[in-house]
Parts: C-alpha cells; structure tokens; sequence
C-alpha cells in the first residue's frame, strides 16, 4: 500500500523537483495571509507589499535551491559548516555593526549578514550527525558533548545580545537530543539545573533591557508608557477583535497606530483584531498541519540523521510560532522573535525557506524511500 | 559504540525510539497549542468587553466645542462686536515630544516673533497639558500653506480654524464695549473659585473690560463637546458625534454707532467725555471718552510696545472718563441745589438776592471774598435768573443757609458719591463731601468755607459724567431715581427680551410744583435771551432745556483775573454742560465735560447740541422700545471692582 503510494509519488513531476506539495500549499497560504494583514499593518503601503513578495520570491526559490541538495551532502558537510558558523559568530563578536544595542551583523562589503542565522540550520544538522554516529540513544558522554556543542553557539548569539536567536537555536539542538533519546533522568536534571541557573542569568548574564522586558512582561501596566505599553497595546488589539474580528483594514488599534511594531514582531495582533477568533483558529490550524507534516517527513525518513534533522527542524519552527504568539498575547517576554512566514521582512524568512527546503530534500529523497 | 553495518536491531529500536519521541513531542506541541488558544479565548471572547472598552478609550476622545460667542448689536443691528473666522497655529503641549525643537523649526517655517515664543512657554506652564494653545493667530494663506505641507513633522502641531472676537468700529466703542484678551492665570483663577472653569475648556479669551467684562458669563455661552477619533499622536481624524455647544446671549444697545462718531468728532483732540441717556429708562444712548484707542490690539495679546504707548500716554485713554472721570461738576448741579432750597423753604421761586459780584460770611469780620464768575455781579437774582445766568452769589448764599449737613445726604439721592450701577465694571464714586467723609479722608474738621464753595459745585465736590446724567435724569423725571444701563435688551435665538428698569428709592420734596419751577429754570438756561446756552441752541428744531458750568481746576487769588491764554494748558477751565429734550417729553439726557476747554457755554453746550441735532435728525427719539419692567434697588448695587483693567 505504502509503496504503491510512493510509486506514484516518485513519478509525479513535483517530486522530481524534490517538492513536498502538502508542506507547499502550507507555505503558500501562510505567505499569501502575510501579504493581506502586511498590506493593512503597514498603513495600506503597497511598496511594502511589493517587497514583502520580492523576499518571499527569493525564499522560495533558496527553498527549491535547498531541496535540490542531497541530505547525504549535509551530513557529510555538517561539522564543517558548524565550524564554520562558530568562527562568523566569534568574528560578529570581534568585527560586527552594531544595531538597536546589538552585534549581530557581520559586514562583508556586499551584502550584511547574520551568522546566527546560519546557526539555525547548522547546529541542528551538526547534531544530528555527532547523535547519529552512535547508537541511539546517546551515552552519558555523548549528551554531555552534545549539551558543549549547544552551548557554544548558543552563548555566543546570547552575547550579541540577541535572546531570541539563542533561545531558537538552543532550542533546535535540543530537539535532536530529545528525538535521539535523551535520557529523561538526565532532562529532568536539566531543568533543575535550568532553575538553578535563573538566577546567575538575571544578576551576571542578562542586560538591562533584557531584565526590563522581563520585569514588563511580568507586569505590563506598571509602566503603561513605557515599556509595558507595547504589550498593552497588543491585547488590547487582540482582545478587541473578539470573535470576528473588526475586518481587514478595520483594526483600530493598528490602523490608527496605537500598537507598536505593528508589521513585524506584533503582526499577529494586527491579524487578532481585525479577523477575531475565528481567525486566528484558521491561522493556527495552517501551522499546526505544516507542524504535522514536518513530523510526518520525520517519521517517514529512514536514516537517523534525517528523521533528527527533519524532527528538529519541524519543532523549531514551532518554537518560532509559540513564542511570538505567546510573547504578543502577554504569556512570554517580549523577546523579539518574528511570526514564522507572516511578519515582515528580516533576514529570518530566508532562513526558515531554507529549512522548509531541507525538509522536502529530506521528504523526496528516493534512496531514503527506496529503502523501505 | 561506533555505528556499524551489522546493528540492524538497533536501527529498529531506534525508530521506534524516534517514533515515541515524535509523538511526545507532538503531544506537547498540541498541549502548548492548546495554551495558546485556551489564552486567545480568554483575551478574546471572556475579556472581550474590557478589551473593546479599552480600544475605545484609546481612539476616542471626548473633546469640548467652544460656543460662539454672543453678540454686541448697536440700535440699528450694527455689529459692534464681531466673531471673525480665522486660521491660528496650536500646539498640544502633552503630544509634543521635543517642545525646544518643535517650536525652533516652526520659527523657520512660519515668522513667529521670539516675544511671541517666550509668552508661549509662560502660557504653557500653567495650562492644562492637553488643551491645544495657540503660538500663532491670524495666519495668513501662504502660511497656512506652508505649515499644512510639513504638518506631519509635527506632531501636536494643528492649524485650527477658530473665530476671534473683532471690533470693527475700532476705538468709538472701547469704554462701552471693552475687549476680550487671553484667559490669564488670574482669570483661571478665578474660574476655578467660581467653579466655572469646566464651561471654558475650550474657551481661550474672556471679557477682559466694559460689556464684554461685565456680561461675560451671558455672552460666553455653554460649551459643548464631541467624541471624536485621534490616532496615537492625538491627532483629530473624524468626529463621531457632537453635543452641539449653546451659543452666548446677544447684546443690544440703544446706542447709536453714528452718536459715538459725533461725540468722536464733537471732542476733537480734546480730553473728555459725553454720556447721552434715555431719562425713561436709563438706556444710554451715547457714552464716549476721549482719548481713546483700538480694543482690537487686546484680543489675542498686545505686544509689549503698543501696550506701554496706551499705558504711559499722557492723555490716558484708558481711563473711561464717562464713568471714572472725576470732575467738579461746577454749576451743573445749581439745579439740584435750588430743588433742595425750594424743599427747605429757605427760598421762593420768588426770593432775590442782591449779587454785588461778591459773597462774604455775614456777622464775620475779617474774611475773603467769595467772587462771582460775572465782574461787578447780575444785581438782583431770583431763582430763575440765578440759573439760567449761573449766579454764584445766589448760591454761596444757598448753601451757607442750608448747611453741608442737609446738602449731602438730599443730594447723595441722586446718585452722586457712589456708584450709579452702571453695567460695567470700570466707575468711580468720585467724591459727596460730608462732615464725615472730610474727617475721615483729609483728618480735619469741616469748615463753613467748604460748604461754600459746594454751592457751585466746587471744592471737594467731583462727579462722573455718569453721575450727571443720572442726576439730571432725577430732575426729568421728577423725583424717580433711574440707574443707567447700557444693554437695553438681550436676546437668545431670535427671541429679544428687553432689559428691566432699576429704580431707587425716589427724591421727594415738599411741593411737587418744586420739579416744575426747577426744569423751567433749565429751559430758560437754553431758551432765554440771557440764558447761557441760547447760543448753542439757536433755531434748533427741538426744545431742549439744561445747564452749563464751567469748572475752575485751581483757585484764582482774591484779586486775581482768569487769563485762560497765560495758564498751563492744563489747568485750565473744564467745560460742563448737562442738558435734555424735547422738553415736554424728554428722551434723552445729556452731560458733556471737555477738560480745560474753557467756559461751558461755548465749548460744552455746541458739543451736546451737535450731539442732540443727530440724536433728532435720524430720528432715534422714538426708535426705541421702554422695558415695562421695574425692579426696585433698595441698596445701591455696587460695581465688583471699580478699578477696569
């Protein structure tokens, strides 16, 4: 049965191209939401529109160059790009433009980047090649090596400042350790150990605006004007849409500029006030069957590598999603993290592309198929 | 343990593995999910109310509308004070973030004076935050262009069209009409005392001097509001509703603006003032100080140079000199005195006095003289004659018979030494002597001398042109004490309603034939061959009757002679004149007082001539409706604060 199914997936003309249609259709509908609610965040601004589709262009095409790439070829180059990564990383630390307090770019005359992107990609694949070397799941020694390998790159982000990358990339390692069979002794020892960090974080590690977001976050309507008024204007703009939201291009609250970030970070509030509830369950459901598709790619892999690399990838895309939902609805701190797909702009698109194109290298690969 | 390619047990162990690790983690993925919507719901749909109240609140700001303020109408409908649409640049102090910045940049785009800066940032600190103050009125097309293009560089910054209060006929009406200027934190203060500052939130001038001061809460009007949409920079998109604001009360005068022009004119460059009253009712029909200047200047603030030019003139135009003038009313007042005389039974109509040209204290050995206008004296006078001629010696010998003690209470029933309740707040009581009053004031007795010099209106004796008019009004009437009131009638959306008649308590005498003996001495005054006013009135076409006088500033030595031409132009005679018609049915009183004009007879008297030949030729005598409502004023109501301005 399941063979015959994959006999006339194989043939099909988008296999071929290594495009997973499902994870496709997912993307494309996310992408055409994001044109509609950026068109009415960015005050009916047609010129962002305009570019919102010109980078979405060139994340799918990044996405279908990805998918093109045997997931062998990954794994085969996965320390060397990790490497790679750590050393841009130290260099933004050493040489990078500052930004809004933060080193994060790195200048190479042409074009500016951010290494820590690249991270994203990269420390998942590099774990799942160190787990997949051994036998799953990993020995004692292996995960406290695999815990070194997170913790490189995630401190050296973390020390840019930048929070929200750490925490996804943290995150993204994580998921491989967890998916290859982290002991689950050793994961509750983590989070004891995560508790008894908390405290070294706020006093040694975090910066004063990283503390003030997080005494906002605890509570808002402290500083109404100040800092908590970001996150006070996004519930209200959520709150407000009630059931059926005010309508597109109705939002009060972000048609007539009262939520902040309206276009980028705060997106989904715009898309809570003016298409309510109802909405927002629509949106949700969207993510929630790419969420299962990834993990349906996952599971259906036949090498370890990919089933980790594809499972990471998939929970981490997640992650992006609980956060900024979580972050703009007042359960989260504010940490600066984009809605998957939908905020405009950023580097980040690209880079979320390019893990969708993993995904679909990894879900068309006929070798992995073939195997069954 | 290295991967090798026998551990193909292991490789479905650890799918296995991977397949409970997947499903977990989907598990989780749906429990967090699960949080994120069971959060949503509750922001969404149980919160829904709060949040929807709390979005309202941000975009929609109730706002006060300003009423219009009433208005000022002369006889003929003439506007006399006007509101003026025009455009004026304001800033919100609270939507501003760099106050410093915004106002430097404005500076280069629009041509506002740093005076006019530096009294904005006074006027800022004590305002409300949120309330919009103008930097800039009467903006100019090219200016309001040029704000409108950069507008959105400024946030707090607007144009607002308002209407500002105008005065078109300039400088004939100030000491009537006054001016509004700049609510002041004086003013506030006083709002705030009489809890009347909510009505002026957004208000931004209130009646500073004269109607405009006086009737200010009827003019103001009830301020309205309306809800309208701002985005996060307050800025106004639309209104959303609108309780629409109750307009203020409309004033009508029974003044003529063409009487105010003649009295201009009539005045020339001389200092002085001109009271024209309808005995009936107290309505004035003319009221007119000379100097005086363009309220016009005060109404969104006078620079610091025209204000010190008013102030420190010489000829005060600030003074009103129809209410706060203080003249020695001179022989204006012979009549009241005569009345009295008649009273007390200390003289007939038929009573003569022998006029040598000089008075003397009888039964006194060494003393002065007290010198008659006249050299050599009228010879014999009776009452008549001592009037309509304004013998002195007639009256010396009066008022030494009757005494300061019967003089100033019976005469102070005529409105003199106090406030004649006029309907503005700038007058002055000017002076009633008594015994009383010169113990207190000058701390020394009162000595007969004193009372005589009474007796032609001299010495301590100083009245308002006001006061004249009010008291010559006594005598038209016979006996009925009239307050003078400037507003004759008020009117609310069409609907006029005549303003009542404030009666005192009336001047009664003994014989009512008294009133009658004492106008036809007034009559003869301009009508006789040797009255003094004959030749003012000569082939007027109306019947008047009146009085002139003529007031010496300081006292000539007993031998001296008046020479007006070797005096400081300053101390000369003031010129008095008081006077009425028609004289069967009088409509309007008269009072002029031209300061060191000289003799009343010939520069007084053709000033209320002229005035009076325009009062009859466009006809005003019967143009005007008499309120048939009285109400009795037991005690003199007294002004708030004498002192305007």
């Amino acid at each position: 049965m399941a063979k015959t199914e994959n006999e006339r997936r194989r043939s099909s003309l988008f296999f071929r191209f290594h495009i997973d249609l499902p994870l496709l259709a997912g993307i494309l509908t996310l992408m055409l939401i994001s044109l509609f609610v950026v068109y009415s965040a960015g005050s009916q601004n047609m010129d962002m529109v305009v570019r919102q589709m010109v980078r979405m262009g060139l994340g799918l095409f990044v996405m279908l160059l990805v998918a093109q790439i045997s997931p062998f070829t990954y794994q085969k180059w996965a320390p060397h790009i990790f490497v790679t990564g750590i050393l841009l990383l130290v260099a933004v630390l050493l040489f990078g433009d500052m930004g809004k307090g933060a080193q994060r770019w790195l200048n190479l005359g042409i074009i500016k980047f951010q290494p820590s992107e690249i991270m994203k990609l990269s420390l998942p694949m590099m774990m799942a090649w160190f787990l997949s070397k051994y036998t799953l799941p990993p020995s004692l020694k292996n995960t406290f090596l695999g815990f070194i390998i997170i913790a490189t790159p995630t401190l050296l982000i973390a020390k840019q400042p930048d929070l929200g990358t750490s925490l996804l990339v943290a995150s993204s390692g994580f998921f491989v350790m967890f998916l290859a069979g982290l002991s689950l002794r050793v994961l509750f020892g983590l989070v004891i150990s995560v508790g008894a960090f908390l405290p070294i974080l706020w006093f040694y590690l975090m910066h004063g605006y990283q503390k003030q977001r997080v005494l906002t976050f605890l509570n808002p309507e402290s500083d109404p004007l100040g800092s908590g008024y970001h996150i006070i204007q996004s519930k209200i703009a959520i709150g407000s849409g009630g059931t059926e939201g005010k309508g597109w291009l109705q939002g009060t609250q972000s048609q007539l500029e009262f939520l902040p970030e309206r276009h980028t970070d705060f997106i989904f509030s715009v898309f809570s006030e003016e298409f309510g509830f109802v909405g927002v369950l629509l949106l949700l459901s969207i993510y929630a069957f790419i969420i299962v598709r990834g993990m349906q790619i996952a599971s259906r892999a036949q090498e370890a590598f990919t089933k980790l690399l594809a499972g990471s990838l998939t929970l981490t895309f997640f992650v992006y999603l609980f956060v900024n939902i979580g972050m703009v609805s007042g359960l989260l701190p504010v940490v600066g993290v984009p809605l998957p797909l939908v905020s405009y702009g950023g580097t980040s698109i690209v880079t979320l592309m390019a893990s969708f194109g993993i995904l679909m290298a990894i879900g068309t690969n006929k070798r992995l198929l073939a195997s069954t | 343990m290295r991967r090798n390619s026998y551990q193909m047990q292991d490789h479905t162990a650890e799918a296995h593995l991977f397949a409970r690790r997947a499903i977990t983690a989907l598990i989780a993925v749906a429990a967090l999910m699960g949080v994120l919507i069971a959060n949503l719901y509750y922001l969404q749909i149980e919160k829904y109310q709060t949040y929807q109240t709390r979005s309202n609140e941000n975009r929609i700001k109730v706002q006060p509308v300003p009423p219009n303020r009433g208005i000022i109408r002369d006889i003929n409908g003439n506007i006399l004070a006007a509101n003026e649409p025009s455009f004026s640049l304001e800033i919100i102090p609270e939507a501003v973030t760099d106050m410093e910045w915004t106002l430097s940049e404005l500076q280069l785009i629009i041509d506002i004076p740093d005076e006019q800066v530096e009294q904005f940032k006074r006027i800022i600190k004590y305002q409300r935050r949120f309330k919009s103050i103008p930097i800039k009125t009467k903006l100019t097309e090219n200016e309001v262009a040029a704000f409108s293009v950069k507008q959105h560089l400024f946030p707090g910054v607007a144009i607002e069209a308002r209407l500002n209060r105008h005065y078109p006929y300039t400088d004939t009406m100030t000491h009537v009409i006054g001016y509004v200027g700049k609510i002041n934190k004086r003013d506030l203060n006083r709002l705030e005392r009489e809890e009347r500052i909510k009505n002026y939130a957004a208000t931004r001038s209130i009646g500073k001097l004269g109607l405009e001061r006086f009737y200010e809460e009827q003019l103001h009007g009830t301020t309205g509001s309306e809800e309208v949409e701002v985005n996060h920079r307050s800025r106004v998109l639309r209104q959303l509703s609108i309780e629409a604001p109750k307009p203020g009360t409309d004033l009508h005068l029974a003044i003529a603006v063409e009487m105010q022009e003649q009295a201009k004119k009539s005045l020339r460059q001389n200092r002085g003032a001109i009271v024209a009253m309808d005995p009936r009712d107290g309505a004035i029909l003319a009221m007119y100080s000379n100097p005086s200047y363009d309220p016009n200047l005060f109404v969104t603030g006078i620079s610091q140079k025209d204000y010190s030019l008013i102030l420190n003139s010489k000829d005060k135009p600030m003074l009103n000199r129809t209410t706060q003038g203080q003249y020695p009313p001179a022989s204006t007042i012979k009549p009241q005195l005569a009345l009295l005389g008649l009273h007390k039974k200390l003289v007939t109509p038929e009573t003569t006095v022998w006029d040598p040209g000089y008075w003397r204290f009888p039964n006194v050995e060494t003393q002065r003289n007290f010198r008659d206008w006249k050299v050599g004296g009228h010879g014999w006078v009776d009452l008549v004659t001592a009037i309509k001629q304004s013998c002195d010696i007639y009256f010396y010998d009066l008022a030494y018979r009757l005494g300061i003690d019967e003089i100033s209470p019976f005469i102070s029933k005529f409105g003199f030494g106090d406030y004649t309740g006029i309907d503005i707040h700038e007058e002055y009581k000017a002076t009633m002597p008594s015994r009383e009053w010169k113990k207190e004031k000058k701390r020394q007795p009162w000595y007969q001398g004193d009372t005589i010099s009474i007796g032609i209106g001299q010495g301590y004796w100083t009245a308002t042109p006001m006061q004249l008019a009010m008291a010559t009004s006594v005598l038209v009437n016979k006996g009925d004490v009239i307050e003078p009131k400037v507003v004759s009638a008020t009117s609310v959306d069409e609907s006029i309603s005549l303003t009542p008649i404030k009666k005192r308590n009336p001047v009664v005498v003994n014989n009512p034939k008294h009133w009658d003996t004492i106008l036809d001495s007034m009559y003869q005054t301009v009508n006789a061959i040797d009255g003094t006013a004959r030749a003012a009135f000569v082939d007027a076409v109306y019947t008047a009757a009146g009085k002139t006088g003529t007031a010496q500033l300081f006292s000539l030595g007993e031998d001296e002679e008046y020479d007006a031409s070797k005096i400081n132009e300053r101390r000369r005679d003031n010129a008095m004149f008081v006077g009425y018609a028609p004289y069967d049915n009088p409509s309007i009183v008269i009072v002029v007082a031209v300061e060191n004009a000289g003799g009343g007879s010939a520069n007084a008297a053709p000033v209320a001539r002229e005035m009076m030949d325009l009062y009859f030729s466009m006809g005003l005598a019967n143009k005007r409706n008499i309120s048939t409502e009285i109400i009795n004023v037991e005690e003199t109501e007294l002004a708030e604060e004498n002192n305007g301005g």
